[in-house]
C-alpha cells in the first residue's frame, strides 16, 4: 500500500467517528436520532472505502447507504413511532453485552494472529473499469443478472406486504 | 500507513456493536439498523482483504457490491412487515410479538 500519513490520519479520524456514531446508535434513546446517526456512520464507512483505494464501492456506499437505505429507515421510523416510548433494551442486555465482548475478544486475538499473506502489487489507481469488466465478463453476469431478478421480487414482495389483502 | 490488521479491528468492533444491537433493542426498527451496520462491518472487511491481499483480482469488492444489493432487497422486505406489524398491532416491540414461538 502506497499512502502518505495524510491518508493514514484520515483513516484513524473516520474510523474514530464511525465507532463513536455507531455506538450512538446502539445506545441513544431517541430512535430518529439513532438514524441519523447511522448515516454519519455510513459516510464514515465511505470515506474509509477512500482511503482503502476503492473508490466505485466508496460511490455506492454514499448513494445507497446514505441515500436511499438511510432514507426508507427514517420513513419507517416516523411511521411506526409511539410518541416517545423510546428504545428500551429488553431482559438480553447483558447477554448481548457479553457476547458482543466474546466475539471482539475472539476476532481480535484471530487477527493478531494470523500471517497475512500481503499483496506486493500495488493498487489499482481507480477501480471502476476494472470493475465493470469483471463484473459483465463470463464469470459474474449471471449473478448480477440473478440479483436483477432478486430487487423485482423484492419490489413486488414488499408492494404486497405493505399494501395488505383487505383492500 | 494503515496496517490491514488496523482495518480489520475496525470491522471487528463495528460488527461487535451491531450483534450486541441486534440481541439488546427491543424495537423492530432499531434491530434493522443494528443489522445494517454489521452488514457494514462485513464490506469494510471485505474491501480490505481484497485491497491488501489480492488487488489485481478485485473478487472481494464484486462481493460486497453482492451484499449491498441483497441488504436493499432485505431492508425493503423487513421494512414492510413492520408497516405490517404495526397496522395490525399497533407495536413494533419484539417481545410483544410472540404468535410463532411455541
Amino acid at each position: 500500500m502506497h499512502v502518505g500519513t495524510g491518508a493514514s490520519i484520515a483513516f484513524w479520524i473516520m474510523a474514530v467517528v464511525a465507532v463513536v456514531s455507531a455506538s450512538g446508535v446502539i445506545l441513544l434513546k431517541d430512535i430518529f436520532r439513532a438514524a441519523l446517526l447511522l448515516v454519519v456512520s455510513f459516510l464514515s464507512i465511505a470515506g474509509i472505502f477512500v482511503t482503502l483505494n476503492a473508490d466505485f464501492i466508496a460511490a455506492v456506499q454514499v448513494l445507497i447507504y446514505a441515500g436511499a437505505i438511510s432514507i426508507l429507515l427514517i420513513f419507517a421510523i416516523l411511521l411506526t413511532r409511539d410518541v416517545q416510548e423510546g428504545n428500551p433494551s429488553n431482559r438480553l442486555k447483558i447477554p448481548g453485552m457479553f457476547m458482543g465482548a466474546v466475539l471482539l475478544t475472539a476476532l481480535i486475538v484471530v487477527f493478531v494472529n494470523t500471517e497475512w499473506r500481503l499483496s506486493t502489487e500495488a493498487p489499482l489507481d481507480s477501480t471502476t473499469a476494472a470493475l465493470a469488466d469483471l463484473l459483465f465478463s463470463n464469470k459474474f453476469v449471471l449473478a448480477f443478472e440473478i440479483a436483477s431478478v432478486l430487487l423485482l421480487a423484492a419490489m413486488i414482495g414488499a408492494v404486497v406486504l405493505a399494501r395488505g389483502e383487505d383492500e | 500507513m494503515i496496517e490491514l490488521e488496523y482495518v480489520l479491528f475496525l470491522s471487528a468492533v463495528l460488527f461487535s456493536l451491531g450483534l450486541f444491537g441486534v440481541l439488546a433493542r427491543r424495537n423492530a426498527v432499531m434491530i434493522l439498523l443494528a443489522i445494517e451496520l454489521m452488514l457494514n462491518a462485513v464490506n469494510i472487511n471485505l474491501v480490505a482483504f481484497t485491497v491488501y491481499l489480492s488487488p489485481d483480482l478485485l473478487v472481494g469488492i464484486i462481493f460486497a457490491i453482492f451484499i449491498i444489493t441483497v441488504a436493499a432487497a432485505e431492508l425493503a422486505l423487513a421494512l414492510a412487515i413492520v408497516l405490517r406489524l404495526y397496522r395490525t398491532r399497533s407495536s413494533v416491540n419484539v417481545d410483544e410479538v410472540n404468535l410463532m414461538r411455541w
